[in-house]
């Protein structure tokens, strides 16, 4: 069955936690789906979700005046999107829109913030995760900031 | 399609047949013999020195295919006093050229093997006659996997081409481009990060990467990372070459001169030499 649990089961981001905890987390987890061209969340919304992205693409953009939006980066299936839940006054700092498609598993953050207070294993495993796609986001923006093909 | 054994240094006439804009400062030209004669045997990754009659030589890499010698192509960047002469060729025009130099992409070697072909920026020129041998040669292959990555997507070569490519049941491409505007429906991010992506077996695996020296080396970090051996890594490498045969010592990079010994490297072979800085 299509369950939020069955999908967390499935996602790289919680790959390797034990069946307790994916139970845990489960219970602030909704299934969502996003229509192409649809916003996931705007610049200055609070960031309430994050995101695990089950199937499709989504673009991270940034709005400018007179150029319009500009999109950073995509992410897909297997990714995950939201990186400000630890960041107050929690506010996304970007557009975030479905380029095709969308199924992603929400997850609340306050509950999430909420259970890994409560479960310092459980929390621990969770920032270990954050860390590593932190790493990652580091890099690829790195990388991009050295505009390489100059 | 010269004869670099008895006159290396002698550039032979060619003809203009064809200029084609790629983005707003890259072109690709196509050219025959200006006198006639045999066609322009190459292998993939092997380069030219194209001459600018009365301005200067620059070595450009051969982007055509190599089982259609009768023309020889380039994809040129206009940056310098050389290639932009080049590039403002028209139709019909003369330049001059000597070649082809260098070692090519090991595609004898890859048989057998799944190959990723790893490009960034102009990176795809000189990739681009190896993709066409491994499409032309698909069943000597196990799976064959484009990245390729640009800055925007005004910046892709061969656009054309490349959904061509993508559109075949038997390649799996992935383009990137750094930002994107209006219509873009692709992936935004960097070369390296698409490299999860693909489906490729690490220890049966043969990966060709060129393109800026920052990509590469991060390429290079995550593919061994994925596993991939030093060995069957594949780099690309850019110097200032003059004269194409190893004499000079304009390009050399360690104990090699990239022009003769390269420009393709096995990267073990390379590896100590990759990451120095100011060599």
């Amino acid at each position: 069955m299509d369950t939020p649990e069955s999908s967390l089961t499935s996602h790289p981001f919680l790959e390797g936690l034990t069946p307790r905890h994916l139970s845990i987390i489960g219970e602030c987890a909704s299934r969502v789906n996003f229509k192409a061209g649809q916003f996931l969340f705007r610049e200055q919304e609070e960031a309430a979700k994050f995101y695990l992205i089950n199937h499709g693409q989504v673009a991270v953009e940034i709005f400018r005046s007179r150029r319009g939006p500009i999109t950073i980066q995509t992410l897909g299936e297997g990714q995950a999107l939201g990186w400000l839940w630890f960041d107050k006054p929690y506010h996304w700092h970007y557009d975030a829109r479905a380029v095709q498609l969308t199924r992603a598993t929400a997850l609340d953050v306050k509950s999430l913030m909420h259970i890994c207070e409560q479960d310092h294993e459980l929390g621990y495993a969770l920032m270990k995760r954050y860390g590593q796609m932190l790493a990652v986001q580091f890099r690829v923006i790195t990388m991009q900031m050295a505009d390489m093909y100059g | 399609m010269l004869n670099p054994a008895t006159e290396p240094m002698l550039p032979r006439p060619f003809r203009v047949l064809k200029v084609g804009r790629e983005t707003a400062d890259t072109f690709t030209l196509t050219l025959e013999a200006a006198g006639g004669g045999q066609g322009f045997s190459f292998a993939p990754g092997q380069f030219n020195m194209l001459y600018a009659f009365g301005i200067g030589e620059s070595p450009i890499s051969i982007s055509g295919n190599p089982e259609r010698p009768e023309t020889l192509v380039h994809t040129i960047r206009a940056v310098g006093a050389v290639t932009r002469t080049i590039c403002g060729l028209k139709k019909g025009e003369i330049l001059g050229g000597r070649g082809p130099f260098g070692a090519p992409w090991p595609m004898a070697a890859a048989a057998g093997q799944d190959v990723l072909v790893i490009a960034g920026g102009l990176g795809l020129a000189p990739l681009r006659p190896a993709v066409y041998h491994l499409l032309s040669h698909r069943q000597d292959y196990g799976n064959l996997e484009l990245i390729y990555g640009a800055r925007t997507p005004e910046d892709l070569l061969y656009y054309k081409e490349l959904e061509g490519w993508r559109g075949r049941f038997d390649f799996r491409v992935h383009v990137t481009v750094d930002a994107a505007r209006g219509e873009w429906r692709g992936s935004v991010g960097v070369v390296p990060h698409i490299i999860p992506r693909a489906r490729f077996d690490p220890v049966n695996t043969v990966a060709l990467v060129c393109g800026p020296g920052v990509m590469m080396r991060f390429t290079v970090q995550e593919l061994l990372a994925h596993g991939l051996k030093p060995e069957n890594i594949y780099v690309s490498m850019e110097r200032n070459m003059k004269c194409g045969l190893g004499l000079c010592g304009h390009c050399q990079l360690g104990p090699f001169f990239v022009c003769k010994d390269g420009p393709v490297f096995r990267y073990d072979q390379l590896q100590d030499w990759f990451l120095a800085r100011e060599v």
